[in-house]
Protein backbone atom coordinates (compact mmCIF):
# COMPACT_ATOMS: atom_id res chain seq x y z
CA UNK A 1 0.00 0.00 0.00
CA UNK A 2 1.56 3.23 -0.89
CA UNK A 3 0.32 6.93 -0.26
CA UNK A 4 -2.21 6.82 -3.35
CA UNK A 5 -3.74 3.73 -2.07
CA UNK A 6 -4.43 5.57 1.48
CA UNK A 7 -6.11 7.97 -0.57
CA UNK A 8 -7.97 6.10 -2.57
CA UNK A 9 -9.67 3.88 0.19
CA UNK A 10 -10.15 7.57 1.94
CA UNK A 11 -11.86 8.38 -1.17
CA UNK A 12 -13.76 4.98 -0.77
CA UNK A 13 -15.09 5.33 3.07
CA UNK A 14 -15.80 9.35 2.84
CA UNK A 15 -17.71 9.76 -0.14
CA UNK A 16 -18.44 13.52 0.28
CA UNK A 17 -14.55 13.94 0.04
CA UNK A 18 -12.89 15.37 -3.02
CA UNK A 19 -10.01 13.72 -4.35
CA UNK A 20 -7.86 17.14 -3.62
CA UNK A 21 -9.19 17.18 0.00
CA UNK A 22 -8.45 13.58 0.62
CA UNK A 23 -4.89 13.88 -1.13
CA UNK A 24 -4.16 17.09 1.31
CA UNK A 25 -5.32 15.22 4.41
CA UNK A 26 -3.02 12.85 3.64
CA UNK A 27 -0.12 14.84 2.57
CA UNK A 28 -0.89 16.98 5.49
CA UNK A 29 -0.81 14.13 8.09
CA UNK A 30 2.86 13.21 7.26
CA UNK A 31 4.17 16.40 6.56
CA UNK A 32 3.03 17.77 9.99
CA UNK A 33 4.81 14.78 11.47
CA UNK A 34 8.17 15.35 9.62
CA UNK A 35 8.42 18.34 10.67
CA UNK A 36 8.05 18.23 14.28
CA UNK A 37 10.20 15.29 14.44
CA UNK A 38 12.63 17.86 12.37
CA UNK A 39 12.19 20.21 15.49
CA UNK A 40 13.15 16.81 17.44
CA UNK A 41 9.83 16.63 19.11
CA UNK A 42 7.75 13.37 19.70
CA UNK A 43 4.59 12.68 18.13
CA UNK A 44 2.46 10.59 19.36
CA UNK A 45 -0.49 8.71 18.05
CA UNK A 46 -3.18 6.85 20.37
CA UNK A 47 -4.05 3.69 19.38
CA UNK A 48 -1.21 3.44 16.28
CA UNK A 49 1.82 4.67 18.26
CA UNK A 50 4.57 7.04 18.86
CA UNK A 51 7.29 9.28 16.27
CA UNK A 52 10.68 11.09 17.59
CA UNK A 53 14.04 11.10 17.63
CA UNK A 54 17.13 9.78 18.62
CA UNK A 55 20.34 11.63 19.38
CA UNK A 56 23.65 8.86 17.44
CA UNK A 57 26.73 9.77 19.07
CA UNK A 58 29.75 10.57 16.77
CA UNK A 59 31.59 6.97 15.96
CA UNK A 60 34.82 5.67 14.08
CA UNK A 61 33.21 3.08 11.58
CA UNK A 62 34.42 1.36 8.56
CA UNK A 63 33.98 1.86 4.85
CA UNK A 64 32.51 -1.47 4.74
CA UNK A 65 34.01 -1.96 0.81
CA UNK A 66 37.54 -0.63 1.71
CA UNK A 67 38.22 -1.44 4.93
CA UNK A 68 39.15 2.01 6.09
CA UNK A 69 38.39 3.56 9.04
CA UNK A 70 35.88 6.31 8.85
CA UNK A 71 34.28 8.73 10.94
CA UNK A 72 30.67 8.98 11.56
CA UNK A 73 29.65 12.22 12.37
CA UNK A 74 26.69 12.49 15.15
CA UNK A 75 23.18 12.10 14.16
CA UNK A 76 19.66 11.56 14.42
CA UNK A 77 17.28 9.40 13.80
CA UNK A 78 14.22 9.21 13.26
CA UNK A 79 12.09 6.15 14.79
CA UNK A 80 8.80 4.89 15.28
CA UNK A 81 7.64 2.48 18.39
CA UNK A 82 3.90 0.85 17.34
CA UNK A 83 1.50 0.92 20.58
CA UNK A 84 -0.24 -1.89 22.14
CA UNK A 85 -2.96 -2.23 19.89
CA UNK A 86 -1.17 -1.66 16.88
CA UNK A 87 1.33 -4.38 17.74
CA UNK A 88 -1.40 -6.34 19.06
CA UNK A 89 -2.90 -6.17 15.58
CA UNK A 90 -0.16 -6.56 13.27
CA UNK A 91 0.18 -9.67 15.34
CA UNK A 92 -3.48 -11.05 14.96
CA UNK A 93 -3.68 -10.63 18.61
CA UNK A 94 -1.97 -14.26 19.06
CA UNK A 95 1.87 -13.82 20.60
CA UNK A 96 0.28 -10.43 22.43
CA UNK A 97 2.32 -11.14 25.87
CA UNK A 98 4.81 -12.45 24.23
CA UNK A 99 5.25 -8.99 22.07
CA UNK A 100 4.69 -7.17 25.56
CA UNK A 101 7.51 -8.68 27.27
CA UNK B 1 20.42 12.48 30.31
CA UNK B 2 19.74 15.93 31.76
CA UNK B 3 20.70 17.46 28.44
CA UNK B 4 17.83 15.01 26.75
CA UNK B 5 15.49 15.84 29.21
CA UNK B 6 16.29 20.25 27.80
CA UNK B 7 16.18 18.91 24.21
CA UNK B 8 12.86 17.70 24.99
CA UNK B 9 9.84 19.64 23.02
CA UNK B 10 6.39 19.39 23.25
CA UNK B 11 5.42 16.42 21.46
CA UNK B 12 2.43 16.57 18.84
CA UNK B 13 -0.48 14.66 19.48
CA UNK B 14 -3.99 13.81 17.24
CA UNK B 15 -5.63 17.23 18.28
CA UNK B 16 -2.96 19.50 16.71
CA UNK B 17 -2.44 17.20 13.48
CA UNK B 18 -6.20 17.77 13.57
CA UNK B 19 -5.82 21.73 13.90
CA UNK B 20 -4.01 21.62 11.54
CA UNK B 21 -5.54 20.26 8.66
CA UNK B 22 -8.33 22.45 9.15
CA UNK B 23 -6.12 25.24 8.64
CA UNK B 24 -4.92 23.96 5.12
CA UNK B 25 -8.17 22.39 3.99
CA UNK B 26 -10.55 24.65 5.59
CA UNK B 27 -12.63 21.38 6.71
CA UNK B 28 -14.56 21.35 10.08
CA UNK B 29 -12.07 20.05 12.71
CA UNK B 30 -14.92 17.35 13.14
CA UNK B 31 -14.60 16.18 9.97
CA UNK B 32 -10.48 16.33 9.55
CA UNK B 33 -10.32 14.49 12.72
CA UNK B 34 -12.47 11.62 11.78
CA UNK B 35 -10.13 11.75 8.61
CA UNK B 36 -7.26 11.54 10.48
CA UNK B 37 -8.19 8.40 12.52
CA UNK B 38 -9.58 7.12 8.95
CA UNK B 39 -6.05 7.65 7.73
CA UNK B 40 -4.62 5.70 10.60
CA UNK B 41 -7.31 3.03 10.63
CA UNK B 42 -6.60 2.25 6.90
CA UNK B 43 -2.74 2.14 7.64
CA UNK B 44 -3.16 -0.26 10.38
CA UNK B 45 -6.01 -2.70 8.52
CA UNK B 46 -3.23 -2.98 5.72
CA UNK B 47 -0.66 -3.53 7.85
CA UNK B 48 -2.36 -6.08 9.93
CA UNK B 49 -2.73 -7.83 6.94
CA UNK B 50 0.70 -7.95 6.37
CA UNK B 51 0.85 -5.30 3.77
CA UNK B 52 4.04 -3.05 3.77
CA UNK B 53 2.64 0.47 3.99
CA UNK B 54 5.10 2.62 1.66
CA UNK B 55 4.26 6.57 2.03
CA UNK B 56 6.80 8.09 -0.27
CA UNK B 57 9.18 11.00 1.27
CA UNK B 58 8.46 9.88 5.17
CA UNK B 59 8.98 5.90 5.09
CA UNK B 60 7.85 3.07 5.06
CA UNK B 61 6.03 0.56 7.77
CA UNK B 62 7.03 -3.33 7.00
CA UNK B 63 5.93 -6.12 8.94
CA UNK B 64 8.47 -8.82 9.74
CA UNK B 65 8.29 -12.51 9.84
CA UNK B 66 9.93 -13.86 13.49
CA UNK B 67 10.20 -17.42 13.73
CA UNK B 68 9.63 -19.45 16.80
CA UNK B 69 12.85 -19.52 18.86
CA UNK B 70 13.93 -20.65 22.01
CA UNK B 71 14.40 -17.36 24.48
CA UNK B 72 14.64 -16.59 28.63
CA UNK B 73 12.78 -14.99 30.83
CA UNK B 74 14.55 -12.03 31.63
CA UNK B 75 13.14 -11.90 35.02
CA UNK B 76 14.08 -15.65 36.35
CA UNK B 77 16.36 -16.30 33.26
CA UNK B 78 13.75 -19.27 33.08
CA UNK B 79 14.30 -20.84 29.76
CA UNK B 80 11.20 -20.64 27.38
CA UNK B 81 9.54 -21.08 24.04
CA UNK B 82 8.92 -17.83 21.85
CA UNK B 83 6.83 -18.64 19.58
CA UNK B 84 6.07 -17.47 15.70
CA UNK B 85 4.90 -14.09 15.55
CA UNK B 86 4.81 -10.92 13.35
CA UNK B 87 6.67 -7.51 14.20
CA UNK B 88 6.08 -4.08 12.51
CA UNK B 89 8.88 -2.06 11.93
CA UNK B 90 9.39 1.98 10.36
CA UNK B 91 12.18 2.29 7.97
CA UNK B 92 12.55 5.67 7.63
CA UNK B 93 13.30 7.53 4.33
CA UNK B 94 16.09 9.36 3.32
CA UNK B 95 14.37 12.54 3.16
CA UNK B 96 13.26 12.20 6.55
CA UNK B 97 16.58 11.29 7.70
CA UNK B 98 18.00 14.15 5.83
CA UNK B 99 15.32 16.16 7.21
CA UNK B 100 15.84 15.15 10.85
CA UNK B 101 19.67 16.33 10.79
CA UNK B 102 19.20 19.01 8.60
CA UNK B 103 20.22 22.38 10.51
CA UNK B 104 23.04 20.77 12.53
CA UNK B 105 26.49 19.92 12.24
Amino acid sequence: MTKRGIVGELLGRRSTLSHRQAESVVNAVFEAIAAALAEGARVEIRSFGAFGVKQRRPRQGRNPRTGELVEVRAKRVPFFRAGEELRGEVNGRAGRSVAKS
Amino acid sequence: MIRRRQRRKPSLNKAALVELINHRTGLAKRDAQDLVETVFSIIKEGLSEGERVKISGFGAFVVNHKQARRGRNPHTGAPMQIGPHRVLSFRPSQTLKELVNSGRN
